[in-house]
């Protein structure tokens, strides 16, 4: 892409070295509901239970995990797709955990989605024009030139055709309709992008055509990224700091460069050596994970990886591991674990000498 | 059907007679916007008790190939010509009936969503029974310890109650487990996996993986893994044959291939991933724009559209002459580049870039 | 199962509760006197009034109400005719029990739709697993298009066209009339046989193209893929992956069209000039007789909330996956 980035960089409204997003001690509990006569709530699927996270402007932070452990219902709750149950939710030092519509609306358009399946996202009764536009539209913008103008230029900025804003999304491949869905997020300038599994369902060659759209925005426009996925080496590619979900929980969040190069809790280990590389003298030590994720619905008391951790002590059933900074990590490296691996050998070898 | 009398010239590296062997295979659909050109002249062989990887992207054919082996395309709507040999015994323009004594004992099938893959309306048990009764004539009871027998094996836990369960009251790991029991029932010499782990977590991915090449380990079976994911193959395969556009670009070991690739196409690919160690500075150098139509093939090799080497092909002709696989043996690429051309660009360019 | 059934029934009650109340306020709404037609030319206002009280419309409606429900439990006298519990009433219009006549007309109406939907079931997802199975061919398109034309067909006008066709210019069946089974199968089959094949003829189709879409649908499931990888044969791939798929749709859509039917026996009923609840219903309204109404009103809901909770433990028993609570 050698467009030329016609949009002006995002200037939040935050002070240096204060975070745009700030959440603590997130959580949200979908009931279950079962009775005789009267539904009543029988148990709760504890989908988050209890999330710090700190995202700065024009940072990415990546979630990793696998299903089920809530990275994505993270995303949609820092979006207020969905009502937390618990926690703070601040954004620009603003607390908007429970806030009406009507608050939400100045915000609405600093947090923008891109979603996972570029077929079911975008309306295919709309034109590519109007999906892009409407954010504009619903919000009562009108940019300097006009909507289509704008869209226009959104579309060239993505990598398509301006001309195309009269086609519907069906015209488009699969990486065409992402960026779609990337120039409608960028519509209205916004200061943070959650991204849930934005190139997970596009082929490789268009994944990584998509995975540079969205980092050079981010490098040009100054917009951070709450990058959601369970390809850990798109993660790594994509974020500066990556967090790691189980079960509802970040049991480790580092820079990529710790926590690649040194992870300390035994899932992210087991998590890192189980990613395929396409090298056939890949010859890491292999950790195998037994058995599945514990369902969310009653999760493990304790540490609520122990049932298929190797280093389990029955500490780890009665005590839950604060998430913390271990001796002999770096700053801002936290790792919630009882008997964490050393700091010093890696999963991941230190950049290959040669391949 | 034409190349019959020699099936020792594509031999895929690995040896001895084959026990599928693939030659000028093409499998053409009719729809209402032309003719599918989905395989067009595929020739390749796998050895017994090898693994061969096909990779590409989707539309490549590589599903649409194994569909073919199996014979589960629709006849009324498919054209196949070329041969197909199991064993010796040709495939294409066999009957139903003969097919269908195959499939499922000489050869089989794992499809990559074990959920919709498996009847949700029938239990785990009688699913896995029933290819068991049908190819032995074993009874109910008989059918019912092998499928116990079978679960135990690919590492169910308390096979003889889960026996009685139905798909949806297992985990997806468990399901493609259970697929896989379903698969091996037979002892089936040949085994074609479609994208088995691609619906999978990672971790639980490995442990599929692991129970693949173990079963091949006991079973000696000819394995077929078909998939996206270059990591999977450098895992689990001997072999690797790289489509695009229904035609086999590169075939070689899997040494061969991923740590000497000679094809643009598998150049692209590999630099459209990320690694787990590679420079996260250096951007990603996807294959640029979209694959091509299948009704509608570009002239002379397909990929030239999105080749960044056609101009150094001597003499022209990527756009009026459509390379053939060379040479007949061995490590072998599509491209009309010479071979030294290949390995310099390949050293000079592509490799650096490599993690 | 059990607690599914417990939970089910106890709704139903409380669902027939409030139908015959909604009945007995609607009744009321309408400015209707019915002592007045008992009444005759020469009413004088103490008569009315008698007759008021004897018919219990002297309370407001929710004490008749009340003593209809307690009358239900208790039973009761009307005009000098005894009524045991289970009592739904008298109706002084017929000058009968309202019970009896219920009992009376009911086999008529029960017969008649039930003997359709057998008929109507086995032909329409015969012919529609045929069209299924030779997708695209003569067979699947003559089917089709044959399902389209009669599926357009409305009772009132297929029904005499056919009374024309079978019975009046040729003799060939005779006319609709209702025998009780007991007293003669064979005679009930032929008396109810010209409605039959009309209802039959406009229902099929429905679920000709009903079974056919769904069929074709499940056929390219993957789990029928599957199926035909493990080297199962066509015929066990249709009848017992596909064919096991479809079901769930089409038991769904007749427990609903159950309703549809029963209610459309008004029009069936009077197009054939049987004598079943659906004539039965536009006499009582006729006759602002209340009592046979509620009656009439209660069965017709007991059916269908009966054959609802029929349907979701048959959806069940085919699905696996849906859990009865």
């Amino acid at each position: 892409m050698s467009n030329e980035l016609t949009l002006k960089p995002a200037s939040p409204a935050v002070g240096p070295g204060d975070p745009l997003l700030s959440i603590t001690g997130l959580k949200k509990h979908f009931p279950v509901m079962d009775g005789f006569l009267f539904k009543r709530q029988v148990g709760a699927v504890h989908a988050v239970d209890g999330v710090d996270l700190e995202v700065f402007p024009s940072e990415s932070v990546g979630l990793v995990g696998e299903s089920g452990c809530g990275k994505s219902t993270t995303g949609r709750l820092v979006t207020r797709l969905l009502e937390p149950t618990g926690g703070e939710i601040r954004y620009a030092g603003q607390d908007i955990t429970h806030a009406s519509r009507k608050e939400l609306a100045p915000i609405r358009s600093e947090i923008q989605m891109i979603f996972q399946d570029p077929y079911s996202s975008l309306n295919p009764r709309h034109t590519v024009g109007s999906i892009i536009g409407a954010p504009m539209e619903i919000n009562g913008i009108n940019p300097k030139g006009g909507v289509q103008r704008r869209v226009q230029e959104l579309l060239e900025t993505v990598g398509l055709n301006p001309e195309h804003y009269n086609r519907f999304p069906h015209e488009f491949s699969g990486g065409q309709r992402q960026r779609i869905g990337v120039a409608r997020a960028l519509s209205l300038s916004p200061k943070l992008i959650v991204a849930d599994e934005p190139v997970s369902a596009l082929d490789v060659s268009i994944q990584a055509q998509v995975v540079n759209l969205l980092q050079e925005l981010q490098r040009e426009l100054g917009i951070a990224f709450l990058f959601i996925a369970h390809d850990l080496s798109v993660v790594r590619h994509f974020s500066q700091r990556v967090a790691v979900m189980y079960l509802g929980k970040i049991v480790e969040i580092a820079d990529r460069k710790s926590l690649y190069e040194s992870p300390r809790h035994p899932y992210t280990h087991a998590l890192l050596s189980a990613v395929p590389e396409a090298d056939p003298d890949d010859d890491r030590e292999r950790i195998r994970l037994t058995g599945d994720v514990p369902s969310p619905l009653n999760p493990p008391s304790g540490c609520r990886f122990r049932t298929r951790c190797w280093k389990a002590q029955e500490k780890c059933a009665s005590e839950e591991p604060p998430l913390v900074q271990l001796s002999g990590n770096a700053a801002g490296h936290l790792t919630a674990c009882h008997f964490p691996e050393d700091a010093a050998p890696a999963a991941v070898p230190a950049q290959r000498a040669e391949v | 059907m034409t190349t019959q009398a020699k099936p020792e010239e594509v031999s895929a590296g690995s040896g001895g007679t084959p026990f599928l062997s693939v030659r000028d295979l093409s499998v053409r659909f009719s729809t209402e916007d032309g003719v599918v050109r989905a395989v067009d002249n595929l020739s390749f062989d796998v050895a017994p008790g090898s693994t061969l990887g096909i990779v590409g992207e989707s539309g490549s054919g590589k599903s649409v190939t194994n569909l073919a082996v199996l014979g589960l395309h629709n006849p009324d709507r498919t054209e196949i010509t070329g041969s197909i040999k199991l064993d010796g015994q040709e495939l294409v323009g066999a009957s139903n009936r003969e097919l269908e004594k195959l499939r499922g004992r000489k050869m089989s099938m794992i499809f990559q969503d074990p959920l919709t893959a498996l009847s949700p309306f029938h239990t785990i048990g009688r699913q896995i029974g029933e290819t068991y009764r049908k190819h032995t004539g074993a009874s109910k009871k008989e059918a019912r310890d092998r499928a116990i027998e079978m679960l135990t094996r690919v590492g169910i836990p308390q096979p003889t109650s889960r026996v009685d369960d139905y798909p949806h009251q297992f985990s997806g790991g468990m399901r493609q487990r259970a697929m896989i029991a379903m698969s091996l029932v037979c002892d089936p010499k040949l085994v074609i996996a479609d994208e088995p782990t691609t619906a999978l977590d990672v971790t639980v991915q490995a442990q599929i993986l692991d129970l693949l090449k173990d079963l091949q380990q006991e079973m000696g079976t000819a394995i077929i893994l078909i998939t996206h994911d270059l990591g999977v193959v450098a895992r689990t395969a001997q072999d690797i044959m790289v489509m695009y556009a229904g035609r086999a670009v590169e075939r070689g070991t899997v040494r061969e291939v991923l740590k000497a690739p000679q094809h643009p196409y598998t150049w692209g690919l590999l630099s459209s991933m990320p690694s787990l160690t590679g420079d996260v500075n250096v951007p990603l150098k996807p294959v640029r724009g979209t694959p091509p139509s299948l009704i509608n093939l570009p002239s002379g090799c397909p990929f030239h559209p999105r080749c960044d080497f056609r101009e150094e092909v001597i003499g022209g002709g990527c756009t009026s002459e459509r390379p053939p696989l060379s040479p007949a043996t061995g490590h072998a690429a599509a491209c009309h580049l010479k071979q030294v051309q290949r390995q310099d660009i390949f050293i000079d360019q592509i490799k650096p870039r490599l993690g | 199962m059990l607690r599914f059934l417990v939970r089910r029934t106890l709704g139903a009650l409380v669902i027939l509760l409030i139908v015959s109340m909604i009945t007995y306020a609607l009744f009321f709404a309408i400015p209707a006197d019915p002592a007045r037609l008992y009444c005759g030319k020469t009413c004088t206002p103490e008569n009315l009034a008698l007759i008021r009280h004897d018919m219990g419309f002297d309370h407001a409606w929710p004490v008749q109400y009340w003593n209809w429900l307690s009358t239900i439990f208790t039973g009761g006298t009307f005009n000098n005719v005894h009524c045991a519990a289970p009592c739904f009433g008298y109706s002084f219009a017929k000058q009968e029990l309202v019970g009896g006549i219920l009992l009376n007309r009911f086999p008529t109406t029960l017969s008649l739709t039930i003997g359709s939907a057998v008929i109507f079931l086995i032909v329409g997802i015969g012919t529609g697993m045929l069209a299924a199975h030779k997708q695209g061919k003569a067979t699947d398109k003559i089917a089709s298009s044959v399902s389209l034309l009669a599926s357009s067909m409305q009772i009132y006008v297929a029904g005499p066209l056919a009374l024309w066709a079978l019975c009046y210019s040729t003799d060939l069946l005779d006319l609709p009339t209702y025998v009780p089974f007991t007293d003669n199968p064979i005679g009930w089959a032929g008396g109810l046989l010209v409605p039959w094949i009309v209802l039959s003829l406009i229902w099929t189709a429905n679920y000709t193209r009903m079974t056919r879409s769904s069929m074709v649908e499940q056929l390219s499931e993957d789990y029928v893929r599957t199926a035909r990888a493990k080297g199962m044969s066509g015929t066990s791939v249709f009848m017992r992956y596909a064919w096991r798929g479809a079901m769930g749709t089409i038991v769904t859509v007749f427990g609903i069209d159950l309703g549809v039917l029963l209610g459309g026996a008004i029009i069936t009923e009077t197009t054939f000039s049987l004598q079943g609840l659906g004539e039965l219903a536009i006499h009582s309204f006729r006759d602002s007789d209340l009592s046979l109404l509620v009656g009439i009103t209660v069965v017709a809901a007991t059916l269908i909330v009966f054959f609802n909770i029929i349907v979701d433990a048959a959806y069940a028993l085919i699905d696996p996956r849906i859990r009865l609570a």
